[in-house]
C-alpha cells in the first residue's frame, strides 16, 4: 500500500459496508440482522488490513473526517436537557464555540466545545470551528458559571486553530487565549478535556487544558498543523507527511510524553463508522475520570492540576 | 554590528555605530529600535549593569528526535555556539534602584526565540522564584512563538507558565511584561499578555497569528501599522508604548507604585 493513498481511498470498503448497515438499521427481519453482523465483521476485517499501513497523516485525515462526530453530536448523545448559552457579554457571539449546561447521570454539568459545520452554510457560519476572541470569552464566562454553581466542566476540542484574521487580532486573540488558560488553572471545579478531532495549537489550548486530557484514539493535538509546519520548516507543502511524522502529536505519542491522561478507543474504521460505539467508549472513560476528580477536594485538585502541567517538558539539568 | 559604520534597517541611513550604541541601539535619525541580545538589554536595565544569571544549566534534549531539513539536535548545537546561551531565554536577578527584581529576557537569535521545554521551564522557574522570594518580575519577550521541534510539549508550556502567573497574582507580586519586536504566537498567547502591566517598545510586531498567515487566510493586504505596538495600544492590549531609553525608569516607577515604595 503506497503512502500517497489518502485515507478516504483506503476506507472505501469500510464506508460501503457502513452504508449498507445504515440502510438495514430499522429492519426487524432476522435475516437483515444477520447481514448487519456480517457487515460489521467485514468492517473489522477490513480495518485490520488497513490499520498497520496508516501513517500519522492518515490519522490527521481521520481526525478531520467530514463524517466524524462533532461536539454537538456528543452533547446530544451523552447529555440531556442541554441549554446553549450565547455571547461573551462584550461584543459578539461566536458560533465556532458552543457552551452551556446539561444533565449528565442526573447531575448538572457545564459543556464547552469547538463546533464544526456539516454543510457549506453551517461550515461558514461556524467559521470552520476557528474561534475569534469572543468565542474564548464566552467559553470562560460559562466556565466561571460552572465554578459559581459548583458543577464539573467538560470541554470538547475540535479546531484547526484560532482564526487568523484582522478583527481577531484587533479584539485580542492572544490575550483571550492567554487569559483563558490562566483562569482555567484555578477554576475550582473538575475540568476534563476531550480531544475529539483536531487539537489545533493555541486555538485548542484556549479551552483544552484542565485536570485530565482525554483523547480519541484517532485525534491529534499539535503545536501547529502539519501543513503549516511543512511550509515553515521544510518550505515545501509536499512534506506534510514528514511533518506529521515528526510532530508526534497522536494520542499514543502524547500519552508517552505525559501530556494526556487516557486514550478513548475508537471502533473499527474510526469514530465516524460507528457513532454509538464511539459515544459509549467516550462515556465510559469520561464517567470514570469525572468520578476520580470529584473524589478530590478542590485544593487537592488544583494542586494536582498545577503539578500536571508543571511536569510537562523534557530537558536535562547538569 | 561589525565595523565603525552601519546602516539603519529602517531609514537606511549610514550611521556611526557608536552613535547608535550610545543611544540604546536606537537609530538617532528615525527611532528604529534595533534588536538586542539579552546581555545588551540587561546592561542598561540593572544598576551598574550588574546581575546574576540563574538556571543556566538546563538544556533541551530533542525529545521527539525531530528532523526537518536538518536535525533539531544539530540546530541546538549551532545556536548554542552562536549565542553563547543554552536556550532562548536568560533568567537573571539583580537590583533596579536598589530594589531586588527578577528579569527574564528572551533571545530572538536562538531559533527565533521560540518556546520549547527549556524556555517554558525557565520562565516558570523565574516566576516561581519571584513567588517564593516575593520579588517583582519583569519578562522581556521576543519570540516567534512555540517551538515546533518540540511539538505538543512546547504548546503545553503556555499552560505551565500561565498557571505560575495565576499564583503570582494571588500572592500580590508585580509582573511587568515587556513585549519587543517581534512577539507572536504561543508566547503572546500566554505569559506575554498576562502582565499586571503590558508595555512594548515602539513599532514592535505583536500578535497571535503572523502577518503572512493572516494575509494568506483573508487574501488581502494588511493595513499599514497592523499588529504594531501603537496599533495594540489603540486596541486596548497594552498599557503603553515605551521608548527604550525610558524603559528602566518606567519599570522602576511601576514597581515602586505597585509596592508602595516612594523614592
Amino acid at each position: 500500500m503506497s503512502e500517497e493513498k489518502s485515507f478516504h481511498e483506503l476506507e472505501k470498503n469500510i464506508i460501503q459496508a457502513k452504508e449498507e448497515i445504515e440502510a438495514l438499521r430499522f429492519s426487524d427481519d432476522p435475516e437483515d440482522q444477520t447481514k448487519v453482523s456480517q457487515l460489521k465483521e467485514k468492517i473489522t476485517q477490513e480495518w485490520k488490513k488497513i490499520r498497520p499501513y496508516l501513517n500519522p497523516y492518515h490519522i490527521v485525515q481521520m481526525a478531520r473526517h467530514p463524517q466524524r462526530p462533532y461536539t454537538l453530536d456528543y452533547i446530544s448523545f451523552l447529555f440531556h436537557d442541554f441549554i446553549e448559552l450565547h455571547g461573551d457579554r462584550r461584543s459578539a457571539d461566536d458560533a465556532a464555540i458552543v457552551a452551556g449546561f446539561a444533565f449528565y447521570r442526573k447531575k448538572s454539568i457545564a459543556l464547552v466545545g469547538h463546533q464544526k459545520g456539516r454543510r457549506t452554510r453551517e461550515r461558514l457560519n461556524r467559521n470552520f470551528a476557528q474561534p475569534n476572541p469572543e468565542g474564548y470569552r464566552k467559553a470562560l464566562r460559562v466556565m466561571k458559571l460552572a465554578e459559581k454553581f459548583g458543577v464539573p466542566l467538560v470541554t470538547f476540542i475540535d479546531t484547526p486553530g484560532a482564526y487568523p484574521g484582522i478583527r481577531a487580532e484587533e479584539k485580542g486573540q492572544a490575550e483571550a487565549i492567554a487569559y483563558n488558560i490562566k483562569e482555567i488553572s484555578r477554576i475550582k471545579v473538575p475540568v476534563v478535556n476531550v480531544v475529539i478531532g483536531e487539537g489545533g495549537s493555541g486555538g485548542a489550548l484556549g479551552i483544552g487544558v484542565g485536570d485530565a486530557i482525554l483523547m480519541l484514539e484517532n485525534s491529534f493535538y499539535s503545536v501547529i498543523s502539519p501543513e503549516g509546519c511543512a511550509a515553515i520548516l521544510w518550505k515545501d507543502q509536499g512534506a506534510v507527511s514528514e511533518a506529521a511524522e515528526n510532530l508526534k502529536f497522536l494520542a499514543k505519542d502524547l500519552l508517552d510524553l505525559g501530556i494526556i491522561d487516557e486514550i478513548i478507543p475508537e471502533p473499527p474504521g474510526g469514530a465516524h463508522v460507528d457513532y454509538e460505539q464511539t459515544f459509549a467508549n467516550t462515556e465510559k472513560v469520561l464517567n470514570q475520570t469525572l468520578q476520580n476528580l470529584e473524589s478530590l477536594s478542590p485544593e487537592k485538585r488544583l494542586e494536582k492540576r498545577y503539578q500536571k502541567f508543571r511536569k510537562i517538558g523534557v530537558f536535562t539539568e547538569k | 554590528m561589525k565595523g565603525l559604520w552601519t546602516r539603519c534597517n529602517q531609514c537606511r541611513r549610514i550611521l556611526y555605530k557608536k552613535d547608535i550604541l550610545d543611544n540604546y541601539s536606537v537609530c538617532p535619525a528615525c527611532n528604529f529600535h534595533f534588536r538586542l541580545t539579552p546581555k545588551e538589554r540587561l546592561g542598561f536595565l540593572y544598576d551598574q549593569a550588574q546581575f546574576e544569571k540563574l538556571d543556566e544549566n538546563i538544556h533541551s534534549d530533542d525529545p521527539l528526535k525531530f528532523e526537518d531539513t536538518k536535525k533539531y539536535s544539530q540546530r541546538l548545537r549551532e545556536y548554542r555556539e552562536k549565542t553563547s546561551n543554552p536556550d532562548a531565554v536568560v533568567n537573571t536577578v539583580g537590583t533596579m534602584e536598589g530594589i531586588r527584581v527578577i528579569i527574564s529576557v528572551m533571545d530572538f537569535r536562538f531559533l527565533g526565540g521560540s518556546m520549547g521545554s527549556v524556555v517554558g521551564e525557565k520562565v516558570t522557574r523565574a516566576l516561581e522564584r519571584a513567588l517564593n522570594e516575593k520579588l517583582p518580575i519583569i519578562i522581556i519577550s521576543c519570540s516567534g512563538g512555540a517551538r515546533m521541534q518540540e511539538g505538543t510539549l512546547s504548546l503545553m508550556q503556555m499552560m505551565k507558565t500561565s498557571s505560575a502567573i495565576a499564583r503570582l497574582e494571588e500572592a500580590q507580586i508585580p509582573y511587568i511584561s515587556v513585549l519587543t519586536d517581534p512577539t507572536t504566537g504561543g508566547v503572546t498567547a500566554s505569559f506575554a499578555m498576562l502582565g499586571d502591566i503590558n508595555i512594548a517598545e515602539p513599532n514592535a510586531l505583536i500578535g497571535f497569528a503572523g502577518p503572512r498567515v493572516i494575509e494568506q487566510t483573508i487574501k488581502q493586504k494588511l493595513p499599514k501599522g497592523f499588529q504594531r505596538s501603537e496599533f495594540l495600544l489603540q486596541h486596548g492590549m497594552l498599557d503603553d508604548v515605551v521608548q527604550r531609553k525610558h524603559l528602566r525608569p518606567y519599570i522602576i516607577r511601576a514597581v515602586r507604585l505597585f509596592l508602595n515604595l516612594p523614592r
